[in-house]
């Protein structure tokens, strides 16, 4: 008789906390009452954020940079669809992630009630799985097997939509349901077959080049994949997801390949005669027409997801299974072919087509990106956002762990890196966190800074001002004639006076000559977090780049010179 | 390469609601449209049986295989299109038939094994069941009489012998 009952939402706080979630992120609303009262006497901590939107980044930036799951809890209606953009983030790049969603009380649903939205049928197409719950008594299984989801095999995002009467709803708290799951497959063990096939392939090949993925870095394979390039003298290019699955600074290390790869990237894939894809999806920033991608390469793919075999390019050998024990398992098959011309040719491009920018005359985002990576060295974690300075960021940070490289691949959401940088100072508060961000995409989600001033979380915010939506302007510019439209960012903010608006530290650098002392300062204040505001020239473009549709050998590899002198080649 | 080869596939998913969606979704995404479709409870009431029929390029086909796999309220999805399985229809015919007609349209319907299920002045309802393409011959031998109406179940499939159905 006297059996302590609880709510469902107390309940499903217990099974998050006995699962290691410690944090969740959102912002309430009248159909998750419920779960934010459980939350006033629980040992969860919540992060109240300003917008839906930024707790699904800041639960992705979490999940990143620490593997753990990162948990978004919001209201119904435009709450739950104001996760849609984060979810659909999560689920390109594999973050796990558990979004749960208040809904309307159950007599209600379907009539059009007051902040209802079928958020359960607008998620179907954008994650791993989703739910939602009808009796009170589920709430734990349902919790148990949503994380399960999430977390296994490869991860992504699970929604969960939890009724308002029944979040209230008293229930027994002994009484859980079975899990019951048939349909959710075991993570595949490698055909030792595969294994030996792609082992022979390997031994032969002359000229061979290792693409590593974000499935390297979800799967922990850093050093199972460190051991083979060594073993086998091949060179490693990384994904933009893959960056730091293996590290920049290796002798080995090609870099990021595709539209925006390094020239010696692309030119090693373009020469090779064997690609191994490892934990890569071979996305169209890579591979362009899928027909014109490296014919004359011969093809090894190891994925954990049977879906991503043969869905974009044909491959002779195909290895399904987790890549860390993949590779293990393909190691003893492994004897070292002589690949040293190869190398030597690599090295070559490496020497004739480097990175480089100007550091004389006005600022350039490159530089400023690449002094505050080095300043603040390998062990920090760096987020981006998206355009034009992520891809610099991708070409001038230099990483050596993957959990410490935060950024949005497949979706490519704007928006995403002063929110991921939040949640990954939250997961790792003892790191050094910076996020470099344009002046448009970080407008999209700028709202969190009071999230990230009222948790006190020292993270540097680098703003590349070039008063433009960057990349959109570079494609206007290089296959639209400079048809210019709808890219010019007048009406930016002060981003200094913003900056002190929020309680916040700000920096602003205009000149080449400032940039360390700048920087210096920056890394320096720790009590909060801060803005460096980098005004850079206007009209840089990312180069090497490869035009849409052409081959990876069809790429610009520099910026056309029509005048021989100063910057803003493309006036 | 077959560029158009009519599929059948079939998949035993759990019986939730949302699963179709689901599973319309994945064709809807590819642009494949859905020739038929059957859903049933399956022999265990936690399973429901879906028959697909679909035309289209086999590369495609055989992603979306896997991606309706990947789905976790899918237990399995296979492609029939070239084994030999046990494959049946039922189609409800109601042809124009006056009294002088009747004899005609009636010999043309035990031919097929056709049963007549409901009969009036001017009309005639039959019954035909069995393969697909039976079911199409039906529908050209009738097609001078006058088809008013026409509905066809989709196809439903069973393996043969002790194999179980996928």
């Amino acid at each position: 008789m006297a059996k302590k009952m609880k709510t469902a939402a107390e309940v499903m706080l217990d099974v998050l906390y006995e699962n290691g979630v410690r944090h969740v992120f959102g912002i309430p609303g009248g159909n998750s009452i419920p779960i934010y009262d459980a939350l006033t006497h629980h040992p969860l901590n919540l992060i109240l954020t300003r917008h839906e939107q930024g707790a699904t980044h800041m639960a992705d930036g979490y999940a990143r940079s620490s593997g753990k799951i990162g948990v978004v809890c919001v209201t119904s209606g435009p709450g739950a669809t104001n996760t849609l953009t984060g979810i659909l983030t999560a689920m390109m790049d594999s973050v796990p992630m558990l979004v749960i969603t208040g809904q309307s009380i159950t007599p209600n649903i379907g009539l059009d009630a007051f902040q209802e939205a079928d958020i359960l049928g607008m998620s179907f197409p954008a994650v791993k799985h989703s739910y939602m719950i009808s009796d009170p008594q589920d709430i734990s299984r349902i919790i148990k097997e949503a994380l399960h989801i999430a977390t296994s095999g490869r991860p992504g995002p699970v929604l969960v939509d939890i009724p308002k009467d029944i979040s209230a709803s008293l229930i027994d708290p002994e009484i859980e349901n079975d899990q019951d799951l048939p349909g959710f497959k075991d993570i595949p063990v490698a055909d030792p077959v595969d294994i030996k096939k792609a082992a022979e392939l390997m031994n032969r090949a002359l000229r061979p080049v290792i693409l590593a993925g974000h499935g390297v870095i979800l799967s922990g394979a850093g050093e199972q994949l460190m051991q083979m390039a060594e073993k086998m003298n091949i060179p490693v290019t990384t994904t933009l997801l893959g960056k730091g699955g293996f590290p920049d600074t290796h002798d080995l290390s090609l870099s990021m390949p595709g539209m925006h790869g390094t020239a010696y990237a692309n030119k090693a894939l373009t020469g090779s005669d064997l690609i191994i894809a490892i934990g890569a999806r071979w996305d169209d920033r890579i591979t362009g027409v899928p027909e014109n991608f490296c014919p004359h390469a011969r093809k090894i793919h190891f994925d954990i997801d049977s879906v991503e075999i043969r869905k974009i390019i044909p491959v002779d050998c195909s290895v399904i299974g987790d890549a860390k024990a993949s590779i293990e398992a393909l190691l003893p098959h492994l004897e070292p072919g002589d690949t040293a011309r190869w190398i030597k040719q690599i090295n070559r491009w490496k020497r004739d087509f480097p990175l480089k920018y100007r550091k004389e005359g006005k600022l350039r985002a490159q530089h400023i990106i690449e002094e505050l990576a080095t300043m603040a060295g390998t062990e920090a974690i760096a987020c981006t956002d998206v355009g034009q300075h992520q891809m610099w960021a991708a070409h001038f940070v230099k990483s050596e762990k993957g959990e410490n490289w935060i950024t949005s691949g497949g979706a490519g959401t704007m928006g995403f890196g002063l929110p991921s940088a939040i949640g990954a100072q939250l997961a790792r508060p003892e790191s050094m966190v910076y996020t470099i961000v344009g002046d448009g995409s970080f407008q999209m989600t700028l709202c969190e800074l009071a999230t990230a001033v009222i948790n006190k979380l020292p993270i540097k915010i680098l703003i590349v001002n070039n008063r433009y939506l960057g990349m959109v302007r570079q494609w206007q510019h290089m296959f639209y004639e400079n048809r210019l439209t709808g890219v010019d960012l007048e009406g930016n903010p002060d981003f200094i006076k913003l900056a002190s608006a929020y309680g916040m530290k700000g920096f602003r650098v205009k000149r080449s000559s400032d940039v360390r002392k700048t920087l210096k300062a920056a890394l320096k204040w720790n009590e909060g977090p801060c803005i460096i505001e980098a005004v850079v020239e206007q009209h840089d473009n990312v180069f090497p780049m490869v035009p849409a549709g052409a081959a990876l050998d069809e790429m610009i590899i520099e910026a056309p010179r029509r005048k021989r002198s100063g910057e803003g080649e493309d006036q | 390469m077959d560029q158009s080869m009519k599929h059948t596939i079939s998949l035993l998913v759990s019986n939730k609601p949302g699963v179709l969606t689901r599973v319309a979704l994945v064709f809807a995404r590819r642009g494949f449209n859905i020739d038929s479709l059957v859903v049933s409870q399956a022999q265990s009431p936690e399973f429901s049986r879906m028959n697909i029929e679909a035309t289209g390029n086999e590369r495609t086909l055989n992603l979306m295989l896997t991606q309706l796999n990947r789905l976790v309220d899918v237990i399995h999805a296979v492609d029939h299109a070239s084994d030999d399985v046990i494959q049946r229809e039922l189609a409800l015919f109601k042809v124009n038939c006056t009294p002088d007609k009747r004899t005609s349209v009636l010999q043309i319907a035990d031919t097929f094994r056709g049963q007549t299920v409901d009969i009036g002045d001017d009309t005639i309802t039959l019954q035909v069941t069995g393969k697909s393409t039976k079911v199409d011959a039906f529908h050209t031998m009738m097609s001078p009489f006058g088809i008013m109406e026409l509905v066809r179940t989709g196809k439903v499939l069973m393996s043969r012998g002790k194999e179980s159905t996928a």
